[in-house]
């Protein structure tokens, strides 16, 4: 052949054999029986209820292990048209602060309650990332009870990690600020004028009420994440910062130079210490606390006047600062309590560094400088190893309880393993595609259940049939019981998830609310049976006392409404069985639908803008007579004066 | 010989004794299934009232038109813990008189009550199931939804499930001891017959 035909043929081989070139996929990496280790026979439970945080949906999922169904949406700080959540007047002062009404946030963060550093499933905790504040979860009622709102922070990242026995939440801003009267102040100014703030929010063990027990006056860094001490180290907390540069724009570069950033350690039991011995100032802040009462089936929320204000320049031995390469995001402790990983997001390696170590290099002042007057320690002396050539883009690390840590990698999109003693890496797994949080059940606990491994990705593209340029977020669930780590699962989830956590269904499966007592309703305006079914009058205010049980509303026949009146639908919903909720929706109202638990009083108001008939029904399809339940309501002209009147008529 | 074996007068007592058990502990359940209600529906009946998951039954079932269910439904509720604690002292009596005319009218009073329970529950079946509101929202043709008495029964999308509760074994156990105390009787009244031609 001639020179051009060999050519030829060369070329015509590369193309033919161009496909076999390309990257291996998820399929080669699924074993055969993976299937059945995530397959849930019907009639059967999940293993671990998953708490998935939803980002930018400000909701979070109830998610089953392993799954990956979806079990439940949990409405945070964002309305939720669906069940009520913000459009009823019992539940909108839920989203109030001290801006007022927000029906929306960005809710990156779980905690799940803990005793002696192990998950015990009381509440669930998460961040308002935009607004900052932070919600309390009930888990027997899976509904959110609580929000306080965290003054002086801006962008609530560093959030809601928390202490081995629920004793404190924390709240550490990403975006420092101005605070107090001088807030007015040239942004250039940034080094002088503001200030990072790092809210300790206590939390009642019976009720799980929580409360701003000190706010410490930190640098002006931003504060990203963070972990409480456990075990040995308990009484610390772990914080991690980047720009310490302390730049204030294009942060891409500015917040980039430094070789080092810090984890902040802070010794709050040194804290509580000081607040014994009133060293601790009061600082006008005025925030918002929002309680949901599960007896009135309301909210009230009330405002807060002031916070008590820790200086750790003054203040000495609560803070220290560890040096941490480069620009960490997570901080984790292990199970031990001794180590404490820093994953620097533009870093070649991972630090850990020992407890131990640290309180040896305090008690040496082995320092190698100071932040206005805040010690940095020595990274020798704090540094345990490093654990070299891990991956591109550390982001965040889980333990298994045996020994070995599990590290995201965002910008090589995989998960590493390696040995917590030895560092060594063990094992790595891609991700599809660019992990960011990574979950074990328990994983950030003094007792991680290290079966199964869920990352939650950050990039979905082409994981699943595809739908338009707004897609699903991926996660992937990984089975970590053995040596390498294998994928089982390949699940789309709900809004933007970041961190989660799980635990095992055990813990609270059993404790499940079912239905609200009908006598322990204390709503001010619930019926306790259908002969108090009524209509009243109060000026322009209409207040509909109703109720709803299979299949019919009392009153379901109203008139003598006016347009321009403010009508208040009161509903009860009258059963006492489990799974029966009752809807309530009428034509033209300008909010969402009240769906009612059996039990449990809600109210819509209505304000009608025509004259006419219009129908209300129940909107959960709730019996066989559902079709049947609904009503009429007349409003007629302003200034009419057709009385009020009501009935649930008798059978014709 | 009229007078009673110490055998017959333990049992006598023990069979009184064990009867006032049904004061503490529920006679006689109803048990609804359906494919809603897989956990199952739960009614029991104790000696002057009615417990369990009545309010879920009567909810379910006024779509059929039956009647509501409660308490004062049932004017028995009123006087049988009046009979039953007259039949309890009677037994008492018989272990400590040790007559045999007692026994006879014992076991006659206890065989009564039996019946007539299992009469009265049957009429009152009948009526619920049988005496249905007119403007009920489903009406099947030809159907109608007595309980059953004892054992199980197909209504519609439920099936039912009619029995005795503890209190009702442990007075089922009675009844049994009484008799038993009948055929010892019979037993020595027979042998007495053969030693005295």
């Amino acid at each position: 052949m001639k020179t051009g035909q060999w050519l030829m043929a060369g070329a015509i081989a590369t193309i033919l054999l161009a496909p076999g070139c390309k990257p291996k996929g998820a399929q080669s990496a699924l074993s055969g029986d993976a299937a059945s280790k995530v397959y849930v026979a019907p009639g059967q439970y999940d293993e671990f209820y998953n708490i998935v945080s939803g980002g930018f949906n400000g909701q979070i999922s109830v998610v089953g292990l392993p799954s990956g169904r979806v079990l439940k949406i949990v409405p945070v700080f964002s309305v939720h048209p669906e069940n009520g959540w913000g459009f009823s007047e019992e539940s909108k002062p839920m989203l109030n602060t001290s801006h007022g009404f927000i029906p929306w946030d960005d809710l990156h963060h779980i905690a799940i309650s803990t005793t002696n550093a192990e998950h015990d499933g009381r509440w669930a905790f998460a961040n308002a990332n935009n607004t900052p504040r932070i919600a309390k979860i009930d888990l027997t009622t899976f509904k959110t009870t609580e929000i306080i709102e965290i003054p002086n922070s801006g962008g609530n990242h560093s959030s809601p990690f928390i202490t081995e026995n629920t004793e404190y939440i924390v709240a550490g801003t990403r975006f420092s600020l101005p605070t107090g009267d001088n807030v007015d102040v040239p942004i250039a100014t940034y080094k002088e004028n503001f200030k990072g703030t790092i809210s300790f929010i206590s939390v009642d063990q019976e009720h799980g009420n929580m409360d701003i027990a000190f706010q410490l006056d930190a640098p002006p860094f931003n504060f990203d994440l963070a972990r409480a001490g456990k075990k040995k180290s308990h009484g610390w907390f772990f914080f991690s910062t980047y720009n310490t540069e302390m730049a204030h724009t294009l942060l891409e570069v500015n917040a980039s130079q430094k070789d080092k950033d810090f984890i902040m350690a802070v010794n709050w039991k040194k804290a509580e210490e000081y607040i014994k011995a009133g060293k601790g100032k009061k600082i006008k802040s005025p925030y918002v606390h929002n309680v949901w009462d599960e007896d009135t089936h309301t909210a009230i929320s009330t405002v807060r006047e002031d916070i008590l204000s820790l200086d750790p320049r003054e203040l000495k031995d609560i803070v220290y600062f560890i040096p941490c390469p480069k620009s960490p995001h997570g901080t984790d402790t292990d199970p031990t309590g001794e180590y404490i990983i820093g994953s620097g997001k533009l870093a070649a390696i991972i630090p850990v560094f020992s407890f131990t170590k640290m309180l040896k290099a305090i008690e040496d002042k082995n320092f190698e400088g100071n932040i206005d007057g805040m010690p940095v320690l020595n990274y020798e002396a704090v540094l345990h190893g490093e654990v070299l050539k891990p991956g591109l883009g550390p982001l965040h690390t889980e333990f298994d309880g045996k020994g070995n840590a599990y590290t995201s990698m965002f910008v090589s999109s995989e998960i590493v393993k390696w040995n917590i003693e030895t560092l060594e890496v063990l094992d790595r797994v891609p991700t599809f595609y660019s992990v960011g949080h990574l979950m074990i059940p328990g994983g950030p606990t003094g007792k991680p259940h290290g079966k199964y491994m869920v990352a939650y990705n950050k990039i979905t593209k082409d994981r699943y049939l595809p739908t338009g340029p707004e897609l699903a977020h991926s996660a992937q669930l990984f089975d970590i019981s053995g040596d390498k780590m294998q994928l089982l699962l390949d699940f789309p989830t709900i809004g933007e998830p970041h961190y989660a956590e799980a635990f095992p269904a055990a813990l609270i499966k059993d404790k499940q609310v079912k239905f609200y007592k009908m006598e322990k309703n204390n709503h001010p305006r619930a019926l306790k049976g259908i002969n108090d079914a009524r209509v009243e009058r109060d000026g322009n205010k209409v207040h509909v006392y109703m109720t709803s049980i299979r299949s019919n509303f009392r009153p379901d026949n109203i008139e003598g409404v006016r347009v321009g009146d403010e009508v208040y639908f009161h509903v009860t919903n009258l059963e006492q069985d489990w799974d029966v909720p009752h809807g309530f929706a009428i034509k033209g109202a300008n909010t969402a639908e009240l769906l009612i638990m059996p039990g449990e009083t809600a109210t819509l108001k209505w304000v009608p803008d025509r004259v006419g008939i219009f129908p209300f029904y129940c909107t959960d399809f709730c019996s066989a007579l559902h079709q049947e339940m609904q009503g009429y309501l007349r409003v007629s002209p302003k200034g009419s004066n057709n009385p009020i009147t009501f009935s649930t008529g008798v059978a014709e | 010989m009229e007078k009673l074996s110490l055998l017959n007068r333990l049992l006598v007592l023990t069979a009184s004794c064990l009867m006032v058990a049904a004061y503490f502990t529920p006679l006689w359940q109803i048990s609804l299934w359906a494919p809603q209600y897989p956990e199952g529906l739960n009614m029991k009946i104790w000696i002057d009232r009615l417990s369990g998951d009545v309010t879920i039954i009567n909810g379910v079932n006024h779509y059929i038109g039956m009647k509501h269910i409660g308490d004062e439904m049932f004017p028995e509720f009123q006087y049988i813990i009046y009979i039953i604690g007259s039949i309890i002292v009677f037994g008492f009596l018989t272990a400590l008189i040790a007559k045999r005319w007692a026994l006879y009218t014992f076991f006659g009073m206890v065989g009564l009550l039996g019946i007539g329970v299992l009469v009265d529950m049957y009429l009152w079946g009948y009526d619920y199931g049988h005496n249905l509101d007119p403007t009920a929202a489903i009406k099947v043709p030809g159907m109608s939804y007595q309980p059953p008495l004892i054992g199980y029964k197909e209504l519609l999308n439920f099936l039912a499930y009619s029995g005795p509760d503890t209190g009702g074994w442990i007075l089922g156990g009675a009844a049994t001891l009484v008799v038993l105390a009948i055929i010892i009787d019979f037993r020595n009244k027979s042998k007495l017959k053969n030693t005295l031609p």
